[in-house]
């Protein structure tokens, strides 16, 4: 979404500061995805579409409710479902409510070379600027949930906004208000932090030990985060990353190759100057063609 | 000889080869642009110089695919006189103390000294590796194709092979241009004089001498 900003904290290529005097007064934001509450209704994916103006392609059935199947430039968001059969010889339901994390530390806009395709926000939402998106994928290569997508029709990248332009005007995002069970909610993330911490509780009182928070520290803490019954084992629910973070060769690429190889050219052709300064240019003399046109001659004779 | 009204040049290159040289040489700077802008920030201006940045995205990688198709022809004609050999490596440890070129300790160079070889090695292996990454990262066709952590590694891989043919085609520029003067014509024109090729190429002057009488030409 482009709105006129100024509480702007990280813009993609960009070197020097981008608008930011406005902080965010009451705190960073967080969605809250309390995944034992949800009843898997699909309503949160109903309001992103509506609010959104997004309707994907009718697609098929593949014998679960996950419909459509995968997140796509209509689909910011979606509902994930795995029938777990647990070491009790119980089914758990693990529905998971898949979309863009909303990183701290984002490794879309690590990558992203378009600048201010990608900014985020001082209320912690990242978000993508699809007017200046140049439609490379680097945000897909960067992203360490495989979230964001290029749209077939006009080759830019799309993904959960968490409602920024709702946000903004001071009302939650669509899926939190869709949410009929309360698996959803909204604040700053301290009281996100802080319901959550009831939430575990109560769960592990009821025999889910490893119940826990899924703020993953990886990537800087999220401004998504889920409440999980296993949360030793977050791969359960649709192969959530137990430990994302920016790759390696994300930060490699990203990191320290690019002011080293900018750098190493700018001093290859400063050396090629100096060289010239010094030494001056290889010309080939009078004897040079002289000895040449003698060698000729003998070739002749 | 000796006629002021004209003079005696050596063929270098064909018509052929220049040509195919001038395509490699502009696809490679339209594919430098357009890859440095999305390289790092303080280049990204050049994308302007090939229509804007989502313009760079689409035109880089056909840039770069029809350089290495060029620099395929290219290099199957003249990887043969690009193969090293101990007067080579004589020649490229010699060369930084030799006080002339007609120092005794410096060997006779063929077609192409040791440094042009290395060059040619280094553009041979820094392209195969821009090709085959290349085609990985090229988002519109083929990244769907690969697992996201061969990406990545392409990513990298793409990012040093390019640093590494901007390098070696800056010096490569410098050398023609700049430093050893007389170079250009072999490739606008295709041919040198002889004094050029006794200075740096006495061996393969001594062969093209023999091969054939030089050609003379009007100015």
């Amino acid at each position: 979404m482009a709105l006129q900003s100024l509480d702007i904290v990280r813009r993609s290529a960009t070197t020097t500061p981008s608008p930011g005097v406005r902080g965010p007064a009451t705190g960073e934001v967080a969605k809250l995805i309390d995944v034992s509450k949800c009843i898997g209704c699909k309503a949160c994916q109903a309001a992103c579409m509506e609010w959104n103006d997004l309707r994907d392609e009718i697609g098929t059935c593949n014998g679960t409710l996950e419909n459509p199947h995968d997140l796509s430039d209509q689909t910011w968001t979606l509902m994930r479902f795995t029938e777990l059969e647990n070491p009790q010889g119980d089914l758990e339901w693990l529905i998971r409510k898949d979309g863009c994390m909303h990183c701290a530390d984002p490794g879309c806009l690590k990558a992203c070379p378009a600048p201010g395709a990608i900014v985020q926000y001082a209320n912690g939402i990242v978000d993508f600027h699809q007017e200046n998106c140049i439609g490379c994928g680097y945000c897909i290569t960067g992203c360490p949930f495989d979230v964001p997508r290029i749209s077939k029709k006009d080759k830019k990248a799309y993904k959960c906004t968490l409602c920024s332009d709702r946000v903004a005007v001071g009302l939650e995002p669509a899926c939190i208000k869709a949410c009929p069970t309360g698996a959803l909610v909204f604040g700053t993330k301290e009281d996100m932090q802080h319901h959550a911490e009831g939430r575990v509780q109560d769960l592990q009182s009821r025999g889910f030990d490893q119940a826990g928070l899924y703020d993953p520290g990886g990537v800087g803490g999220t401004h998504v985060m889920y409440v999980l019954q296993h949360a030793d084992q977050p791969q359960l629910y649709s192969n959530l990353p137990a430990e994302p973070r920016i790759s390696p060769m994300v930060s490699a690429w990203k990191g320290i190759t690019k002011p080293l190889a900018v750098a190493g050219i700018a001093m290859t052709a400063l050396a090629a100057l100096f060289h010239y300064l010094r030494v001056g240019p290889n010309d080939t003399t009078a004897e040079d063609e002289a000895a040449a046109a003698r060698e000729m001659e003998k070739n002749h004779g | 000889m000796g006629d002021t009204a004209h003079r005696t040049v050596i063929a270098r290159y064909s018509e052929g080869e220049r040509i195919n040289h001038w395509i490699i040489a502009i696809t490679f700077v339209l594919a430098a642009l357009s890859g440095l802008a999305l390289f790092h920030p303080s280049l990204y201006w050049m994308s302007s110089l090939v229509g804007g940045g989502t313009w760079s995205r689409i035109l880089h990688p056909f840039f770069g695919v029809l350089m290495t198709i060029s620099f395929v022809l290219m290099a199957r004609a003249v990887a043969k006189y690009n193969r090293m050999d101990a007067r080579d490596w004589q020649w490229l440890r010699e060369m930084p103390k030799a006080t002339s070129h007609d120092d005794p300790r410096l060997p006779e160079v063929g077609r192409y000294n040791g440094g042009q070889k290395i060059l040619f090695k280094l553009l041979v292996a820094s392209m195969a590796l821009l090709l085959l990454s290349g085609i990985v990262i090229w988002r519109s066709y083929f990244s769907a194709y690969f697992p996201i952590g061969v990406i990545r590694i392409a990513a990298v891989v793409h990012a040093l092979a390019g640093f590494v043919l901007v390098c070696s085609i800056i010096g490569h520029a410098y050398m023609a241009i700049f430093a050893v003067t007389g170079s250009m014509g072999a490739m606008t024109r295709g041919v040198v004089s002889p004094g050029w090729a006794w200075r740096h190429h006495r061996a393969w002057f001594r062969e093209s001498i023999r091969a054939a009488n030089p050609r003379t030409r009007a100015d």
